[in-house]
């Protein structure tokens, strides 16, 4: 019953994760029956600080694109993990800004980018949300 | 299934297979940690690619594959995956969201055996056992192919330097013949890891380096190149023989000198390069458990390291000729001692031993004996592993070198100053162990077999490496081209040293340790026997004795009353034949070479890097491949009366 709830709530991701958020899914098992939460909250807190690194990188003027692209390269390597797709595509567009030099458009994208990643965040806290509710649903029917 | 592990886990091959996941992302490495687990393995985590070598070193044999970020903070990817390749000879499997081609290829370069793009998926990493159980494989072939036949590290390679991969391929096959009765049950090989700790390799290089310090006194060792360098009118050759054969350099150049113009050109000397095996290697480092299918391994895996450094330091290298090292000439050497006839009365006897900066260069002093004609020249030449750095080591200083006594051709060999000494210098450019430093030094390790020279512009042979040690051997130069110098006259020669590879050749028997080519009929004059120092050449496995000729009555007559001789007798001219290439090249302009002359020219002993340091640069800007010279080596019509005063 669990496994059908947790299925149409990917509906609730669709667009924002991908297939490697499905294959978390799948890892999660009785060993760790709370894997993909664990996952998801190791990525946020990993992310944010990033995240901040880039801020700060940003605000220096001028611009260390190479810097800046190290950081993105890392922080794209992170969102890759929970499949974060919307996130994964500004980090490109970053990425491209800052191989062209652009500072506007590294900043415009970085901006973007943390929309994307609160989203996502606010989704996956939802998402988490009725698991556990289906969880007590569950057992206490 | 019998599989090779030794650990009762192994039952399950590939289930408990020992992983170790390094990962400066905490996501990823949860991520993987728990994906590795499904599939039954036994997993490791590690943020810090420090800690991550530090488990591996702590726990030997402790891990069978390493899976590692390419990004970390700490240190490269890269990097780490080449420590683990040369420490502990594990299977490295790179990741990283980059998937660009050039970083694949760099992580196949470094050594990995997979590389994965990150997402990675379950699925991948279900199958990295299979590159545990290759490399079981592998290594269970190699044991195979060494326990029965010969030390294939130690094959004089008397190839060039294109011959070599033949002979690599040719040995990958004699491997995978091998293959069959192995195949099936690689545990019957019962082999144990070695982990190759930091200590042990500490040994195994310092094993390696004392190798070439004193590998001229040793036995089974093979001088497979051979260069002579003899300087003429201010002119040097540089004629490398790979074969190592020190009487065909000679004859190659007193013939050639003869047509320059009838002088008398002494051969400077004489530089033997000898080579490196597993099996010394293992009796130096003393480690009891230690198998020499081990060292070999480890030899192996060091060469392709310093391959690597090399190439990443690649220089230009668009000089042609021997070269010497940038490395080399830091330091002040000890003393670097160019005996010439004359000046070395104060050395006699006296094995000096010169170090030379970080290289070791080693200068010896053969004895002091003096013979009227034998002018000992001391070319030093060191080893370049690397292509491009050709190696003339310890290259008299132009100043200093006036010594060349050899120069002297015009003595006559009652002439000759009664102090002449012989000195062989070995050098051998100290392999630092550093991993990450040294590059040079660490080429010079990494070619053993293939003497290498880098040929000039006009010069269409591929350069051959340059094996790490060379020892320099003074050759008693003659006189003249004139073969004075009777045997026994060499004979009196009080026993001129003690190191075998002094250039002192009996007379008698000339082992040629490959025909040079177009010498053929230049060598097929065929005198009475004259043994070369049988232990100059006792490395060398496959002489073969051949030319006499009278020529070498001149001066190749060695004095070694204490040489044993590797010779195999074979068949003078046909030992000519074209094997190796000898390469000849002109030094033209070389400052060094200005001083020396004809004349009796004083060597003195370089105390400081003065040598050194002016050698490269005048060895390699000045050296020029000449293209007429070579053409004289064509020739047919010499015959002895030339060598003959």
């Amino acid at each position: 019953m669990c496994v059908q709830w947790g299925k149409s709530k990917i509906g609730l991701l669709q667009g924002f994760l991908d297939e490697q958020f499905i294959q978390l899914e799948e890892l999660q098992d009785d060993a760790n029956p709370n894997f993909v939460e664990e996952v998801v909250t190791l990525f946020y807190r990993d992310s944010t600080r990033l995240l901040l690194n880039i801020d700060q990188a940003l605000e220096k003027s001028p611009l260390d694109f190479s810097k800046l692209d190290n950081y993105m390269h890392q922080f794209k390597g992170s969102s890759s993990s929970i499949g974060a797709t919307k996130v994964n595509n500004e980090c490109t567009h970053f990425r491209e800004y800052c191989n062209a030099g652009n500072a506007e458009g590294c900043m415009s994208t970085f901006q973007q980018m943390k929309k994307e990643h609160a989203t996502l965040r606010k989704k996956l806290e939802a998402y988490f949300q009725v698991s556990s509710i289906c969880l007590v649903t569950f057992f206490s029917s | 299934m019998e599989n090779g592990f030794s650990s009762p886990r192994t039952d399950a091959f590939p289930a408990g297979l020992r992983v170790l996941v390094v990962d400066d992302d905490p996501t990823w490495l949860k991520i993987l940690e728990k994906m590795l687990k499904k599939c039954s393995y036994e997993v490791t985590t590690c943020c810090l690619a420090r800690d991550a070598l530090d488990m591996l070193r702590g726990k030997k044999d402790g891990f069978d594959i390493v899976i590692s970020d390419v990004n970390m903070p700490d240190m490269d990817g890269f990097k780490l995956l080449e420590q683990v390749g040369l420490e502990m000879d594990l299977p490295v499997i790179m990741m990283s969201v980059d998937g660009e081609t050039s970083r694949v290829m760099k992580g196949v370069q470094h050594g990995a055996c997979d590389y994965l793009l990150k997402p990675v998926r379950m699925k991948e990493l279900r199958n990295i056992w299979q590159h545990v159980f290759r490399k079981k494989i592998h290594e269970v072939k190699d044991i195979e192919s060494h326990e029965g036949g010969p030390d294939e590290f130690d094959d004089g390679h008397l190839l060039s330097a294109g011959d070599t991969n033949l002979a690599k391929k040719r040995k990958d096959l004699e491997n995978r013949e091998h293959d069959d009765q192995e195949f099936s049950d690689p545990s019957a090989a019962k082999k144990v890891r070695v982990v190759w700790s930091v200590d042990l390799h500490q040994k195994f290089v310092n094993a390696v380096n004392q190798i070439g310090l004193d590998s001229e006194y040793q036995p089974g060792f093979l001088f497979n190149t051979l260069i002579c360098i003899f300087i003429h009118k201010n002119i040097s050759y540089f004629i490398l023989c790979p074969s190592g054969d020190i009487w065909l350099s000679y004859l190659l150049f007193t013939t050639f000198s003869c047509h320059l113009n009838n002088a008398c050109i002494e051969p400077l000397c004489v530089i033997l390069l000898a080579e490196v095996g597993p099996k010394k290697i293992l009796d130096l480092m003393n480690v009891p458990w230690l198998t020499r299918e081990n060292v070999a391994s480890h030899l192996q895996k060091y060469r392709l390291y310093l391959s690597r450094l090399q190439k990443q330091n690649e220089p230009k290298t668009s000089f042609g000729g021997i070269k010497l090292p940038d490395f080399s000439y830091k330091d002040p050497p000890g003393s670097f001692g160019l005996q010439s006839s004359t000046t070395m009365h104060q050395n006699n006897a006296a094995n000096t031993n010169f170090g030379y900066s970080g290289n070791k260069i080693l200068v010896q002093d053969v004895g002091s004996q003096i013979h009227g004609g034998d002018l000992e020249g001391i070319v030093s030449f060191l080893p370049a592993a690397e292509p491009k750095k050709a190696l003339i080591g310890d290259v008299p200083d132009p100043q200093k070198t006036s010594s060349s006594s050899l120069m002297g051709t015009t003595h006559s060999l009652e002439s000759l100053r009664p102090d002449v000494n012989y000195a062989s210098f070995e050098f051998t450019i100290p392999r630092q162990h550093s991993w990450s430093g040294e590059t040079p030094v660490k080429e010079q390790l990494k070619q053993e077999h293939e003497p290498y020279l880098l040929l000039g512009d006009g010069y269409t042979n591929p350069p051959l490496p340059i094996p790490h040690h060379i020892q320099v051997h003074r050759l008693r130069s003659v006189p003249s081209i004139y073969p004075r110098t009777s045997i026994t006259e060499r004979d009196k020669l009080g026993p001129i040293e003690t190191r075998p590879l002094c250039t002192e050749y009996k007379s008698n028997h000339v082992t040629s340790i490959s025909p040079v080519g177009r010498t053929v009929d230049l060598f097929s004059v065929q005198a009475d026997s004259h043994i070369i120092n049988p232990q100059a050449f006792e490395a060398i496995s496959t002489i073969t004795s051949s030319t006499k000729s009278r020529n070498f009555d001149q001066n190749c007559v060695n004095n070694l009353e204490s040489v044993q001789q590797n010779i195999i007798p074979g068949s003078g001219s046909a030992l000519l034949s074209s094997h190796g290439d000898v390469q000849l090249f002109s030094l033209q302009g070389c400052g060094y070479t200005e001083n020396i002359g004809l004349q009796n020219i004083e060597f003195s002993d370089y105390n400081d890097s003065e040598l050194v340091t002016e050698l490269p640069s005048h060895l390699y800007d000045g050296l020029r491949f000449n293209c007429d010279y070579l053409d004289l080596m064509e020739y047919p019509t010499v015959d002895q009366g030339l060598f003959i005063a």
